[in-house]
């Protein structure tokens, strides 16, 4: 095992942003079996210490490469291109207007008629939004330019808004129906 | 984390909730956002012949230093210049608050929002 290769690499998945997510965990517990500690009871110390770094790198991977946003993060970090710790940057208005509004209906679905029919439909919203930004990110992604690395960038920073939303949508879906 | 008492009082009374007339000429409306934390914040102020900021209104997504960098924001333009306005330096809101440095960001959040409100006010002017 290596931690120096990359989180697709030391799981033996293609450095890609389709994932087979079957593979992925099958591979995860593969490595989870070789690392586990009561097999390096014997070991020098030095071993034991390697095995727990090696097994931290695993759940990070794992975590990493799971979710299409931290995953599509990942690939442009692998890049260079780093979206993680940015804090403002120029966005596009119309879409910032759009997030404001689609922040201003989840505020209001406590006074609407039928919560539960619009928390539906803000759910579908972010899946549907989302489903059409993986599919940008994919094939800027694809075509390995750094100009197409920086608009997938952009296709990152809106799934970074929209993740947002989806949480709060089904914070508030906690809030309102698991009492 | 704990919040300063500047912090937590104007996330519990925010100054200046609301929303302008963006198609109203002497409005100018800053829209911006924090894609790290998904933030949105939408600051606004109505201008005056004189060029004086008359009124301001702010609504924000995001976490209390987010809301209280705004809504002080809308509380110190208010009777400024334009040019005073776009001068305004995040770390005069930073200090004001006591923000921690994770939170700083907030801060600049809100300095971009009035920057961009008075450019979308002058483009405005320019095109009349």
């Amino acid at each position: 095992m290596d931690i120096t290769q990359n989180y697709f690499e030391f799981l033996g998945l293609p450095v890609a942003y389709q994932l087979d997510q079957q593979a992925l965990s099958e591979r995860s517990r593969e490595l989870q079996k070789t690392l586990h500690p009561d097999r390096f009871a014997h070991l020098s110390d030095r071993e034991r210490r390697l095995s727990v770094q090696y097994t931290a790198y695993l759940n990070e991977a794992v975590a990493t490469l799971k979710h299409p946003l931290s995953r599509a993060q990942y690939l442009l970090h692998l890049e260079g291109v780093d979206t993680f710790s940015e804090s403002s940057v120029q966005l596009d208005p119309m879409f910032l207007m759009q997030q404001m509004e689609l922040r201003e209906s989840v505020e209001s679905v406590r006074d609407a008629a039928d919560p539960e029919a619009e928390i539906d439909q803000l759910q579908s919203e972010v899946e549907a939004q989302m489903r059409e930004l993986r599919g940008q990110f994919e094939s800027f992604y694809e075509q390995a330019t750094p100009s197409a690395f920086e608009a997938a960038a952009t296709v990152v920073r809106k799934m970074q808004f929209i993740d947002k939303l989806g949480r709060e949508v089904d914070a508030l879906e906690d809030q309102l129906f698991d009492d | 984390m704990a919040y300063s008492e500047q912090v937590i009082d104007h996330y519990e009374n925010p100054r200046n909730v609301g929303k302008m007339d963006d198609k109203d000429e002497n409005v100018g409306t800053g829209m911006v956002g924090a894609p790290a934390c998904g933030d949105v914040m939408r600051l606004q102020i109505k201008v005056s012949d004189e060029g004086i900021i008359e009124d301001a209104k702010f609504k924000t997504y995001g976490c209390g230093s987010a809301i209280a960098s705004s809504s002080l924001v809308t509380e110190w333009v208010k009777g400024m210049s334009l040019d005073e306005a776009q001068d305004l330096k995040n770390t005069r809101i930073a200090e004001e608050l006591a923000l921690p440095p994770v939170k700083i960001h907030c801060s600049v959040l809100a300095e971009d929002a009035i920057k961009a409100a008075v450019a979308d006010y002058k483009e405005k002017q320019d095109k009349k």
